[in-house]
């Protein structure tokens, strides 16, 4: 009966009905097809949300991830492309790696000056925006240039399926990378000292510090380790859509964190599952689009995603409220 | 020497005890003298500050707005969506068949209906605020949350209304007051005067702002003193709402046009000017006079920044920079 009550349960329920109300209006939704392009649209907004839950499970909130994956994404690929180098390991280290100490500039803000997350992020989101397009330019690597390597990585299929029209659809097999992450994510937060000691400090900072907790350790880890999600996601986007964009990702800073409170994180920290956060990411990148398929149209699209958003909102609220009294 | 100690008694009213104040109007001038030596013979014509208060006004009231929701510890990220739908619906109103008929005949009608289309453009905004305040005060969503889906849902509804394209050709005396001349100063910058001394009263003088500074300040303790908080907080977002309204009209009276997605970086520098003002974004603490003179500080520096002829990414890096500097600066003060 407590399994059923679980946050993660009552997502997966709401999830599973929209399917299933999804298929009724356009049974298309359960073609191969699509389904595997829903598993694809997940990967790079799932990672970075892994990154953002981490965040907020410690009570913080990041709206620079968005730049620091479009930084490494675009700064490794144009270094690549000036070196004449090809290979895939070496770039999605040097990725990380720029997200790690863009992750650690805001760690350091945070901590140093005691400023709430929020503005500091935002501040470092426009440093980082600003520098790269002003300083490297806005130029897109197109696929005639982006490295062989890393386009031949991003295109490997687990199964491919030949479709009624004769395409040949793929499973990607960069999902298999996403569940990796999912499951170190998930070790790391239920099963280590690190992982307690975020839901301790999110919960009640000074009660951590009290026991033990080494707080500056805590935020240092949790900032560079968005940052390193958010560096990699965006090199393996770069690399499963040819191309390298300096522009990519403006907005979805809103999607990735109303994804993560959707299953079931709250702002206010010392709450959230990677289980849920990933029922929440496939929620919203399933309705985004589905809204097609459905024949909404897409002047409305904005709206729903609006409405959703508050939807989600509004009952953890309810649910929350109810814990505090 | 006896100019100087009249002087003083004069600035330290003006300024009040508030330090964070001197330091803003200290760093204002630092950054005019800079940009006044880096640009010697463009930076202190008269036409760069005349062009200053026509931009300056759209913003700053989006940022006295974003002020205002600070105030209570909350956050409102949907201003610049309801400035846009605020317009937008202004225009679908002068788009009317019978409207524009009587607009095209000018005269006094020209006059009633641009009354009327602001309006209606306030009227939108006062609903679009008071939604935000319900699903804070009475739904108990967190603010970050709740104007980040009204945001998506109001830009929605202007995307729905104009169908993407700009609304174009809005009548000429709703034109004026983003472009026209009052007394020789900028017709939009008296708006902005206007709506700073008003909040500035409501926030010093009246009730509302006693409240709204004790909620931020102390949210259970407002309670427990018998402060309607969560009637408070709908007032103070209905404020912020009917605020981006006037920057959307002004915003639109300036450029002739609406659009679903304009503005979109005026977000980020409402939320950076606010606090750069010395508004505390935890609640409790913000004046109007200090988001002013933060504002004036920023467009002297960029405007200082585009004669240096500096990209306006660099300057978008700068804007951040500069924030991240003040949070700095504000820490080492207030440890001391």
């Amino acid at each position: 009966m407590k399994r059923f009550q679980s946050t993660e349960a009552v997502i997966a329920l709401v999830l599973l009905t929209v399917m299933v109300l999804i298929g009724l209006v356009n049974p298309a939704f359960w073609g191969v097809a699509n389904l595997f392009s829903l598993a694809k649209a997940n990967v790079v907004i799932g990672i970075m949300a892994l990154g953002v839950l981490l965040i907020m499970i410690s009570g913080g909130i990041d709206v620079s991830f968005p730049a620091i994956s479009a930084a490494a994404l675009y700064i490794t690929v144009r270094t690549m492309v000036a070196l004449d180098y090809d290979g895939v390991l070496l770039p999605f280290i040097a990725a990380s790696v720029i997200g790690v100490l863009l992750g650690a500039f805001n760690a350091f803000i945070i901590d140093r000056f005691k400023m709430i997350p929020l503005i500091v992020t935002l501040g470092t989101a426009s440093i980082i925006r600003g520098l790269v397009l002003g300083l490297l330019g806005t130029s897109i690597v197109n696929i005639n240039k982006m490295p062989d390597a890393l386009i031949e990585f991003g295109k490997q299929d687990l199964t491919t399926v030949t479709a009624q029209n004769g395409a040949t659809v793929g499973l990607t097999a960069m999902i298999l990378v996403y569940l990796a992450i999912a499951l170190v994510i998930h070790v790391v937060l239920r099963h280590t000292m690190t992982g307690r000691s975020i839901y301790a400090y999110g919960d009640d900072m000074e009660s951590a510090r009290r026991a033990g907790v080494n707080t500056r350790r805590t935020i240092f880890f949790v900032y560079c380790t968005a940052g390193l999600l958010a560096g990699f996601a965006g090199l393996l986007h770069s690399s499963m859509i040819w191309q390298a964009n300096p522009r990519d990702f403006i907005g979805l800073e809103l999607d990735v964190i109303a994804a993560v409170v959707l299953g079931g994180a709250s702002i206010f920290g010392g709450r959230g599952s990677v289980l849920g956060t990933m029922i929440g990411v496939f929620t919203l990148v399933m309705v985004k689009n589905s809204l097609i398929l459905m024949k909404v149209d897409t002047t409305w699209q904005r709206v729903v995603v609006g409405v959703i958003i508050v939807a989600a909102t509004a009952i953890t609220a309810w649910r929350d409220r109810k814990k505090l009294a | 020497m006896s100019a100087k100690a009249e002087e003083k008694p004069l600035l330290r009213r003006l300024l009040g005890s508030d330090a964070s104040i001197a330091q803003l109007a200290v760093i204002t001038l630092v950054i005019f003298v800079l940009m006044a030596a880096m640009n010697p013979d463009k930076f202190l014509r008269y036409y760069n500050f005349e062009s200053i208060t026509y931009i300056m006004p759209e913003l700053g009231i989006l940022c006295i707005a974003m002020m205002v929701a600070m105030l209570t510890g909350g956050i409102d990220l949907s201003i610049v969506a309801i400035a846009n739908l605020a317009a937008i619906t202004a225009g679908v109103y002068f788009r009317h068949p019978v409207v524009a008929e009587a607009l095209d005949a000018g005269g006094l009608a020209l006059v009633l209906h641009t009354a009327m289309g602001v309006t209606i453009a306030l009227l939108v905004g006062l609903a679009a605020g008071l939604v935000n305040g319900l699903l804070i005060s009475r739904l108990r969503i967190i603010p970050i949350l709740a104007t980040l889906g009204t945001g998506q849902i109001f830009s929605g509804l202007a995307l729905v209304l104009t169908g993407g394209p700009a609304i174009v050709g809005f009548p000429e005396t709703w034109n004026w007051i983003g472009t026209g001349k009052l007394l020789g100063v900028a017709a939009p910058f008296w708006v902005l005067i206007l709506v700073a001394a008003v909040v500035a009263i409501l926030l010093r003088r009246t009730h509302l702002g006693v409240n709204l500074m004790l909620i931020g300040t102390n949210a259970r303790a407002a309670v427990f003193a018998g402060i309607r908080s969560s009637r408070m907080i709908l007032y103070s977002y209905a404020l912020t709402g009917v605020m981006a309204a006037i920057a959307g009209i002004l915003l639109s009276g300036r450029t002739n046009s609406a659009k679903a997605d304009f503005g979109a970086s005026y977000l980020l520098q409402a939320v950076l000017i606010a606090v750069l003002g010395g508004t505390n974004p935890a609640g409790g603490k913000g004046r109007v006079l200090g988001v002013l003179l933060a504002l004036v500080a920023l467009m002297f520096l960029s405007s200082g920044m585009q004669m240096m002829r500096a990209s306006n990414f660099m300057i978008d890096a700068v804007w951040g920079a500069f924030l991240v500097l003040v949070i700095a600066i504000n820490y080492l003060r207030s440890s001391k």
